[in-house]
């Protein structure tokens, strides 16, 4: 690897973790500082995902950096049959970094041995996207003042839902405690229960969405999604048990924070957002200062 | 009446014989060490049997020593085999395989939505699981385990 990337959470150290957060609140307070003038950032989106784009691009205008790239395959040299290899190779000579979404797993590794500059994987298939569990940990940080010690509850698709994984991998690194609130079909999988075991922190499971979330510091929500299932009826049964309604918060404690990576489709019903609970989209704008700290501390301005 | 004594395969006078290869791998060995492309004499018998693993194969490799780390490379696909090394027509030592802590360009990944299994990437694997081999993908970080496992 010749210069330095971001492509799976467990690349950064707890203390490189801890500066980028701590580089986010900077940008927090002043988000306008030109530190990527001169600088050209390639965003390659081999698959469209308009919040993680929107939000890179933000991040990369506020801090002066000028932008190449595409928004999806369709219009890139992909849609003539040019390899990763071939493409990150050509960009690479182009750019100063490169933001890389692509659908097949591994692909960001495989750029990031490739590329002569730093690549950040935002999100490579269904395997690591780290620039959302950042933002993440920048929100409960931000919302809670820590991040040890906390209850963090995860609802909804939990087996196949990577931000959860990706999540509850970062958080086991402090003395966390966990709650998993799925349907059977959609539990987190054994070798992450196992890993937890093994570093002795305290999980729960639940298949009922009850008032044991009065206990929450963090709720996690995701999305319940009907192509994971292979039986459409048992979609059909859980799809509105997982829902969380306003009426369902009165017991929660007074720092309890609802998070959700979004989009949501119900799993969140409206009566929530005017909650002062509700934090999805003070995650979701979390994500550009997170952005700029990520950007900046590859590319060692900061 | 009394049965005649006889080798399946001829003695070498200096060299590796690997023995305990199962006979469906044989082929599979050879190709991991390289060994289509070597000078030495080599003699192999296959389908011999044996009462461990049914049917196996033996491979007589003359004027030729492994390291560690590249015989080691074979325990994907013949985990129980068993290297005598000779000099002077004795076996001056014996060496049993031992599965390696990195797999690089033996196994395929089971993933099949894996950046390995789409460009001409070499695939590369941590042995998370010696036991009942687990190989976790340095890509796409999924398992494969021994069931699924493919030889490229």
């Amino acid at each position: 690897m010749k210069s330095r990337s971001l492509v799976s959470i467990d690349d950064l150290s707890t203390d490189e973790i801890l500066k980028i957060l701590d580089l986010a609140v900077g940008f927090e307070k002043n988000p306008v500082q030109k530190l990527l003038d001169e600088k050209v950032i390639a965003t390659l989106f081999f698959e469209p995902s308009t919040r993680t784009r929107l939000s890179f691009e933000s991040a990369i205008n506020r801090l002066g950096g000028k932008i190449v790239g595409f928004a999806e395959a369709s219009s890139s040299s992909v849609s003539k049959g040019e390899t990763l290899h071939d493409t990150i190779r050509m960009v690479s000579n182009y750019s100063d970094l490169i933001v890389m979404r692509h659908p097949v797993e591994g692909s960001a590794r495989y750029a990031s041995e490739i590329s002569s500059v730093p690549i950040i994987n935002a999100g490579d298939g269904a395997n690591q996207h780290p620039t959302q569990t950042l933002l993440d940990m920048y929100s409960i940080r931000k919302t809670q003042g820590t991040l040890d010690g906390l209850n963090i509850f995860m609802v909804g698709d939990l087996k196949y839902g990577r931000t959860v994984h990706s999540l509850m991998m970062a958080m086991s690194r402090w003395n966390t405690t966990f709650n998993f609130i799925s349907p059977d079909e959609l539990k987190m999988p054994e070798e992450f229960k196992l890993y937890l075991e093994n570093l002795g922190l305290k999980y729960y499971e639940h298949s009922d969405f009850t008032d044991i979330i009065s206990r929450a510091d963090i709720i996690y929500m995701t999305r319940v999604q009907k192509e994971r299932f292979s039986d459409p009826i048992e979609y059909e049964k859980v799809k509105n048990v997982y829902v969380l309604k306003n009426s369902m918060l009165a017991n929660t404690k007074p720092n309890m924070r609802i998070l959700h990576p979004l989009p949501r489709v119900n799993e969140i019903h409206t009566d929530v957002d005017s909650n002062p609970k509700a934090y999805y989209f003070e995650q979701a704008l979390n994500g550009v200062y997170t952005r700029q700290a990520i950007l900046c501390s590859l590319l060692g301005i900061k | 009446m009394k049965e005649p004594k006889q080798l399946s395969v001829s003695a070498i006078e200096n060299g590796t014989v690997i023995d305990h290869i199962p006979a469906k791998n044989l082929f599979k060995v050879i190709q991991i060490l390289n060994l289509d492309h070597i000078d030495s004499q080599i003699t192999f018998g296959t389908n011999l049997e044996s009462k461990k693993l049914g049917r196996k194969a033996i491979i007589k490799i003359s004027d030729k020593f492994f390291e560690d780390e590249d015989i080691n490379r074979i325990a994907l696909v013949a985990p129980d085999a068993k290297l005598n090394i000779i000099r002077d027509y004795e076996v001056v030592e014996k060496k049993v395989v031992e599965v390696p802590d990195i797999i690089v360009g033996i196994a395929k990944c089971m993933n099949p939505k894996c950046i390995t299994n789409y460009e001409h990437v070499t695939t590369r694997f941590k042995v998370v699981s010696k036991k009942n081999v687990a190989l976790k993908c340095h890509y796409c970080e999924k398992i494969t385990n021994q069931e699924n496992m493919q030889i490229v």
